[in-house]
């Protein structure tokens, strides 16, 4: 799944160097796994992003609070618990009321139900709710995605599409 | 198949520790899953399959995350509106429907202990006199820097309270037991020796709160050989240290990255049992099949049971003694030592500890941990140190600087198992 930001770019401009980003990184309320938070802004900083990661079970006035404050460019909320739908979708309203916060996009990733993987269950849901993407599927090709989803965001903002 | 062979009668108020000791003296190792399911018919059948495995077991009820960070309202409008959980919220159930659980099947021949995984477990603990629970796990460094946003400060406190609490059950019935899961931390990467001391401290900290009766725990790493230096080194710490109370050691199979194949995972558990025999644990905690992809269901559980039990009776215990001299040892002494220097109260002792770096969890993001101590991975697989930040060891032990820690790097550490046990030859 790949759909940070619509319409995708021309060609001409995907090998165009990118804006770097300010991103914030965090978990949902009832979360408390941090290796999937050790990891992604080791990834996104390698990529030259600046990153800002809240840790684990962050409350969603805290989340609501920091992306108020900072304005990031992108927030990426990680869970593997489980009750990343439930919770996700819960935060996602909350963002998605704020004026100020339009057009920021909000990703989700990670282990969304207690079912396990086969987050694509709940990836209409979320999406309906206001995620800008869901990647709940296959690790590798999920971190694949994500990393060519952030390249594609940081190239758009440079190019102020 | 609970009961020990040969024996008909089985005392009905047996206590957790008595109960495991009494295993140990006998040659066996326990087993113990972990499970945890929100319906109580659920929960009963999973204990009661626990209970009937071709294994000396003991019963887990493992609770959700919201019973765990408690948030007793979310749990409760899960149950009402059959939204599934990831345990059993035993604050929500309340005490009738755990007795009525536990009923006919806890008994002297199976304990069963509560798992969760809290920073501020009172509201879980005062359940127990009612619900007739009287064993669970935690600790105020384990179950608070490796998960979520409680102050160190505040987790130590919530400890305190609920330690004293559990104490508190001792002119009831059956000792009460808690296990410390200071071996455990962040699951991998963290060198053996804050491992040991942890738990160790841990120990330490729950006596002095009025416990008789301790676990201390390891978790499973990287390197066979060195994680038998490290069970060692923790029996020969806790003798030392806790030789007025009641103890013993619970080795965990694996915490970090499992195995994807069920040929790799089935693996590293019964390579896991071997080790809690050869080290001297008294009881194993499994993971199935299934970890790497989702909660395991109760057939795996039991599957996990079996194949560990297998494994630990075909393995006999090392012959090297206890009080051998060893990297670990000399470290977590220095740790412990180190710690219980800084203050006569160990909870005092060991919020001072993390303020200074003594003790320092490579790759926790907790505010109250320095985050200046690095571990690596060397060719074997044994842990090493990086760098010590302040962690005060430097007269017993080498640090090495490593290459500067990337996303592929950290991916590579925290799949080494994972990768050397997928690839292994596909038998069991």
């Amino acid at each position: 799944m790949t759909i940070i930001a619509e319409p995708s770019l021309p060609t001409a401009t995907v090998s165009r160097p990118g804006r770097r980003l300010r991103i914030i990184v965090n978990s949902v309320a009832s979360d408390s796994h941090t290796w999937n938070l050790v990891y992604l802004p080791l990834l996104m900083e390698g990529m030259g992003h600046r990153v800002r990661n809240l840790g684990a079970c962050v409350p969603d006035e805290l989340l609501v609070a920091e992306c108020r404050r900072q304005r990031p460019d992108l927030v990426v909320v990680s869970s593997v618990n489980g009750h990343g739908h439930v919770q996700g979708t819960r935060l996602i309203r909350q963002l998605c009321a704020c004026d100020e916060l339009r057009g920021v996009p909000v990703v989700i990733g990670g282990k969304l139900g207690v079912a396990g993987l086969g987050g694509d269950h709940y990836a209409d849901g979320l999406m309906a709710a206001g995620f800008a993407a869901v990647f709940a599927g296959d690790a590798d090709a999920d971190v694949d995605d994500f990393s060519a989803d952030v390249r594609s965001l940081s190239v758009q903002m440079a190019v102020g599409w | 198949m609970s009961a020990y062979a040969g024996e008909t009668a089985v005392e009905a108020r047996t206590s957790f520790g008595d109960f495991v000791a009494r295993a140990h003296r006998s040659g066996r190792l326990v087993v113990q899953p972990r499970m945890g399911f929100a319906p109580p018919g659920e929960m009963r059948a999973g204990l009661l399959a626990t209970k009937g495995a071709a294994a000396l077991t003991a019963g887990t009820i493992t609770l959700d995350s919201y019973t765990r960070t408690g948030d007793h309202a979310a749990a409760r409008r899960a149950l009402a509106g059959g939204t599934a959980l990831n345990g059993y919220p035993l604050v929500s159930h309340g005490a009738a429907t755990t007795r009525a659980v536990l009923t006919g099947v806890r008994d002297g021949s199976f304990p069963v202990q509560v798992r969760h995984g809290s920073p501020d477990p009172r509201d879980i603990v005062a359940q127990f006199a009612e619900s007739g629970l009287d064993a669970t796990e935690g600790g105020p460094v384990s179950y608070c820097l490796p998960y979520g946003r409680t102050p160190l400060r505040v987790a130590v406190d919530n400890w305190a309270r609920c330690t004293e609490m559990l104490a508190g059950l001792q002119e009831r019935g059956p000792e009460p037991h808690l296990e410390s899961f200071g071996g455990c931390l962040l699951g991998q990467l963290c060198p053996p020796s804050i491992l040991v001391a942890t738990s160790v401290l841990e120990g330490v900290f729950f006596r002095q709160h009025g416990m008789r009766s301790v676990s201390l725990s390891y978790a499973q790493q990287t390197n066979a050989v060195q994680d038998e230096e490290a069970l060692r080194a923790l029996r020969r710490l806790a003798g030392e240290v806790l030789a007025d109370i009641d103890w013993h050691v619970v080795l965990y199979a694996y915490m970090g990255v499992y195995p994807s194949s069920r040929h790799g995972a089935l693996r590293l558990l019964a390579d896991a049992a071997r080790l809690a025999v050869r080290g001297g644990a008294a009881r194993l905690i499994v993971k199935t099949a299934a970890e790497a992809h989702r909660i395991p269901t109760v057939a795996e559980n039991v599957e996990a049971l079996e194949v560990a039990a297998e494994s630990a009776q075909s393995t006999a215990p090392a012959r090297t003694a206890v009080a051998e001299d060893s990297e670990t040892y000399a470290e977590a002494r220095a740790l412990v030592d180190a710690v219980l220097d800084l203050d006569d109260d160990t909870g005092t002792g060991l919020v001072r500890a993390f303020a200074r770096g003594y003790l320092d969890v490579p790759h926790c993001l907790h505010a109250d941990n320095r985050g200046r101590a690095r571990s690596y991975l060397d060719d074997t697989g044994r842990l090493r140190w990086a760098e010590f930040g302040s962690v005060p060891i430097a007269d017993v032990a080498e640090a090495r600087p490593s290459a500067e820690l990337t996303a592929a790097s950290l991916l590579t550490a925290l799949e080494y198992v994972r990768r050397t046990y997928d690839s292994g030859p596909a038998s069991t």
